[in-house]
């Protein structure tokens, strides 16, 4: 009787997820035979876990290897997403120990479910096959409506995370309907596969089921980036998720939701790009203008960043719409700026809130310069980095995003992307009119920063400085991994 | 390579890594190492203006590759030249005189306002002496941050309005500054040139549409800056609520970003657009001169005054750049010196008052000359030299300005122009006379003590300064005398109708002239002798 043989399958692709969900299910079976309420020490481990998988990550650098019969691929661009994941993930992490011991929440799940979030967001940017590409998104959306909840006892966070679900449940819909049709339309779910067959087809853009797939998988990836007019959801889920949750989900499934896309749209629809691109060009306006408009006047921080992410992502759907290799060396950069800034802000606003989220608006914010100068100078790097303000990440990453529609062609996207980035500066630059020009309302008192979040805030001041001011070397990752054809 | 200018531009920042490190309760200290850093830097800057060589060139030029990605490549690439070589030196020597100006009028929060100017200082020298746009763009934004933190923490009562005013009004035109930038640089890509750099921007020849379109955009900016009617009204708001050294340098030298930038960038890199564009920015500047000078005319806030009388002197600037000659656009430059300053004199004179009596309304005043002498003599002399009395400096740059604008296109915009010298001369004195003359009636005036040495030696340098420019201004306008001659040719070279056709074909295609064809070799700018560089229109 002859053994059964397996293939040989090339696992370096996907390592980091194996190596993350191992991780993962360790830190489970960690949580429930150790004992202690205290659960500090389980983020320690995982930021240390997440560490050593972004080094083993980025060592594949270079190394372009594809597995599993072209269903997921290691590439530059594939890893160079995979570090902001785990860098967002890392920050994150750091955040939330000092968080969850504030609100009281038993908190040893909450570590494994990040690191698995990061696993489904990995194999969003490897995945070369729409069911893999799937597979990623649903693991990664169920493990942050669970995290959208975390905080039971919050009416806010239960209901941040019931309708995250039910409208992220909504939008899946429309995403595998997308997925369906195009293999329809097609006969493959490879996305190398169905450029082929686009290739051979004799007008692609006539043939309605194709289309039609193509309209809805961007809507379903539109919802996951939060573009308008599908960014209902943000507010409501950001304002009410535990706080380094929300600065997670700004950051990393975002930037998943983008690398997907991007990968599906580059790669499978390069013929219908003079389509899609129209229809990113009109959602980048959309979403960079609605989302500034409302965010101007929102005076819960949280409300005002769930809007400015919204903001932030159609000024990365500029760079999309343009297509081109700067603009997607831009989303890509951008991106990473992101992480580093938004989720620095956030950890401010951890520690300016008390426990039960309250004292959670700009007000809040007022005459905490005087207090605590060093860290009203940092939330002030942050705020300018977001506004897109020179020297630092945000304004470099601007630079290549409107290059790239400008080198497309598209002059007005780009006048319309800055003149929004300059309303923007309104509702930054009233945080610091708090900070700075008022006078503190009451007895100030103020959180101890504990080590990780003295950590994470290192990181971030120093990754929105250092890509702002010598942004060459990781520009030209960014530009390497953005050649994907 | 020299690292002459890096060290000025950065040394400021070196000041800022110093007065991190002492607590913010050692008041006197953190004052005098700031001044002591402004002066360091003063005295370092020096030997561009003694080492720079009288010609055309950029000198002491240092040039290293700083972001290559993608399609992009910038430069760190800084240079002075005659017309930046004077912005430079008026910067490093405001800026002891503004950090000096605050030793007694700021007490609160005194690191950080060191620290918010020496900031300011960096990115006011970097923004001059950048000759990579995306490295000058950096250091325009730079700077505002800064100044919006001056207005915004130290200012008066409005001082929020003024400085989120201030900042979005900058940050609104600098935007589209930098798609026009992009797109620029794209235009260069394809002509073959990978950088930012200001010379292969001058060489580019752009049709005239697409001229017009990225003139406009960095018109639009520069013109905020300067600021241009109806674009200013950011500029009395800011003003009036900044504290004394945020206005001075306000006006000495951040407003002088706006005539810089049209000089260095949005005249030659689009002369054919500046050229068809001069009648509208002449309408303006002359709207703001004639305007501004009425409004000043009834304010009842000296520093509200002094503001406005800002925005009619910056018109005559803009007069004499748009005059497109040797005169004009000397005296423009002159213009802006001086009044970098007359003006920045004034604000300090309101300063004092204003720290002394804590009001700026002019009724409140009168009489103060009986009480106060050595002020009132220094009040008169900088008065004087703001509305352009022969013997000061005011005078030189705007006889040129007029006599240049006069010799142009422009003549019919100079006569009402000229009308403005009047109206200056009506508002200045007025405002004098009724704070200085007259009865000493208010007790509280009674009281006043005459300046303190200190503040005779803010006021000192800058009378000097008033009488050097007005009797000898040679030394200065020989300096910049290469630099406007090409940049006057540039300017010719896209519009041959204004000069003989035949001078323009033996110049080398796509490189930035060096000596005007048909302009009188001598340093002089007489003007019998530069006459013939203008008849020709």
């Amino acid at each position: 009787m002859d053994m059964i043989t397996f293939p040989t399958i090339d696992m370096t692709p996907i390592l980091p997820e194996i190596y993350l969900s191992l991780l993962a299910m360790a830190l489970l079976l960690i949580n429930v035979f150790m004992p202690g309420r205290q659960k500090g020490y389980l983020g320690y481990i995982s930021f240390v876990g997440v560490v050593a998988i972004a080094v083993m990550t980025a060592s594949g650098w270079g190394i372009e290897v594809s597995s599993f019969s072209g269903s997921v691929i290691q590439d530059k661009f594939a890893i160079f997403f995979k570090i902001i994941f785990l860098l967002s993930a890392g920050l994150s992490i750091l955040l939330s120990d000092q968080y969850m011991e504030r609100e009281g929440c038993n908190h040893g799940e909450l570590y494994p479910l990040i690191l698995f979030t990061v696993v489904g967001m990995m194999l969003m940017a490897c995945g070369t096959d729409l069911m893999t590409i799937f597979l990623g998104l649903e693991v990664m959306s169920v493990s942050l409506y669970i995290l959208a909840g975390f905080n039971r006892a919050n009416i806010k966070s239960n209901e941040s995370g019931l309708k995250y679900f039910l409208l992220g449940a909504f939008s899946t819909g429309f995403l595998l309907y997308g997925m369906a049709l195009t293999y329809g339309a097609t006969g493959t779910t490879r996305i190398f596969g169905i450029s082929g067959q686009l290739s051979q087809m004799a007008a692609p853009a006539a043939n309605i089921m194709l289309l039609a797939g193509m309209l809805l998988m961007i809507t379903g990836f539109a919802f996951k980036i939060a573009a308008a007019p599908f960014h209902m959801w943000t507010p409501d889920v950001y304002e009410g998720a535990p706080t380094p949750m929300t600065a997670f989900m700004s950051a990393g499934p975002k930037a998943a939701g983008f690398a997907a896309a991007i990968r599906i749209l580059v790669i499978s629809f390069p013929a219908l790009q003079p389509d899609w691109s129209q229809l990113f060009w009109i959602l980048a306006v959309l979403t960079m203008t609605i989302g500034n408009i409302t965010a101007l006047r929102q005076d819960n921080i949280k409300r005002m960043l769930a809007y400015s992410s919204i903001a932030h992502a159609g000024y990365a759907l500029v760079g999309f719409a343009a297509g081109n290799e700067t603009g997607v060396a831009g989303v890509l950069f951008y991106m990473l700026s992101y992480a580093f800034m938004n989720i620095g802000a956030f950890a401010i606003v951890i520690l300016i809130a008390k426990k039960g989220e309250t004292n959670g608006t700009v007000q809040d914010f007022a005459g905490f310069a005087f207090k605590r100068p060093l860290l009203a100078a940092v939330m002030s790097l942050f705020l300018f980095s977001l506004a897109g303000m020179p020297p630092t990440a945000g304004f470099i990453g601007k630079f290549y995003l409107f290059s790239g529609a400008v080198q497309q062609g598209y002059v007005w996207l780009a006048i319309i992307g800055v003149i929004n980035s300059a309303v923007s500066v309104y509702y930054y630059l009233r945080v610091m009119v708090f900070m700075y020009m008022k006078n503190p309302s009451e007895e100030f008192e103020w959180a101890t920063v504990t080590a990780p979040v003295a950590l994470a805030l290192i990181i971030s001041a120093a990754g929105s400085i250092i890509l702002g001011v010598v942004p060459s070397y990781v520009m030209q990752f960014a530009q390497q991994a953005a050649k994907l054809i | 390579m020299s690292y002459i200018l890096s060290l000025t531009t950065f040394l400021p920042i070196l000041g800022v890594l110093l007065l991190l490190l002492i607590p913010r309760e050692s008041k006197s200290l953190l004052r005098s190492l700031a001044l002591g850093v402004t002066i360091i830097t003063f005295l370092v800057s020096l030997p561009i203006m003694t080492g720079f060589e009288t010609n055309a060139d950029f000198q002491f030029v240092e040039n290293v590759p700083w972001i290559a990605a993608g399609p992009f490549v910038m430069r760190y690439y800084l240079g002075v030249d005659g017309i930046s070589l004077w912005l430079v030196m008026l910067t490093t020597f405001i800026m002891p005189i503004a950090v000096l100006s605050t030793w007694t009028a700021v007490e609160e929060k005194v690191k950080e306002y060191m620290i918010c100017l020496l900031l300011l200082e960096t990115g006011m020298l970097g923004a001059f002496l950048a000759l990579d746009l995306f490295l000058f763009y950096i250091f325009w934004e730079v700077m505002l941050i800064p100044m919006y933190f001056i207005i915004g923490i130290w200012g008066g009562k409005n001082k929020i309005y003024a400085a989120v005013k201030f900042f979005v009004y900058t940050m609104a035109g600098s935007v589209l500054m930098l798609v026009a930038l992009i797109y620029l640089y794209f235009r260069g890509l394809e002509a073959g040139f990978t950088s930012f750099s200001l010379m292969q921007f001058y060489s580019l020849n752009l049709d005239p549409q697409t001229q017009t379109w990225l003139f406009l955009a960095f018109a639009l900016v520069f013109c905020i800056k300067v600021p241009m009617f109806p674009l200013h009204t950011w500029l009395p708001d800011a003003h009036t609520e900044a504290p004394t050294a945020g206005s001075v340098i306000l006006a000495a030298i951040l407003l002088k970003m706006g005539t810089y930038g049209f000089v260095r960038f949005a005249v030659p890199i689009f002369p054919d657009a500046a050229y068809r564009f001069t009648p509208l920015i002449a309408t303006l500047a002359v709207i703001g001169i004639i305007y501004a000078a009425l409004v000043a005319m009834v304010q009842e806030d000296v520093k509200k005054l002094v503001a406005y009388s800002s925005v009619a002197h910056l018109g005559f600037v803009m007069l004499g750049i748009f005059a497109f000659n040797q005169q004009g656009i000397t005296g423009g430059m002159l213009q802006m010196l001086n009044h970098g300053i007359s003006t920045g004199a004034l604000f300090l004179i309101v300063g004092f008052i204003y720290e002394r009596r804590h009001t700026r309304l002019i009724t409140d005043f009168g009489g103060l000359s009986k009480q106060m002498p050595v002020f009132a003599v220094i009040f008169m002399i900088v008065t004087l030299s703001s509305i352009g009395l022969p013997g000061t400096n005011g005078f030189v740059g705007e006889f040129l300005v007029l006599l240049g604008a006069f010799e142009s296109e422009l003549r019919w915009y100079t006569v009402i122009a000229t009308s403005g010298v009047i109206l200056s001369a009506v508002y200045m004195l007025w405002m004098f006379q009724r704070v200085m003359f007259g009865e000493l009636d208010n007790p509280k005036n009674q009281t006043l003590k005459d300046l303190n040495p200190r503040e005779i030696a803010i006021m000192l340098p800058l009378v000097i300064m008033i009488f050097f420019m007005g009797v000898y201004p040679n030394p200065v306008i020989e300096k910049m005398d290469p630099a406007v001659k090409k940049l006057v040719s540039q300017v010719k070279r896209s519009n041959p109708t204004a000069e003989a056709p035949s001078a323009m074909q033996g110049l080398p295609e796509g490189h930035p002239v060096v000596v005007a064809p048909a302009a009188s070799s001598g340093n002089s700018v007489i003007p019998a002798g530069a006459t013939n560089t203008d008849e020709a229109r």
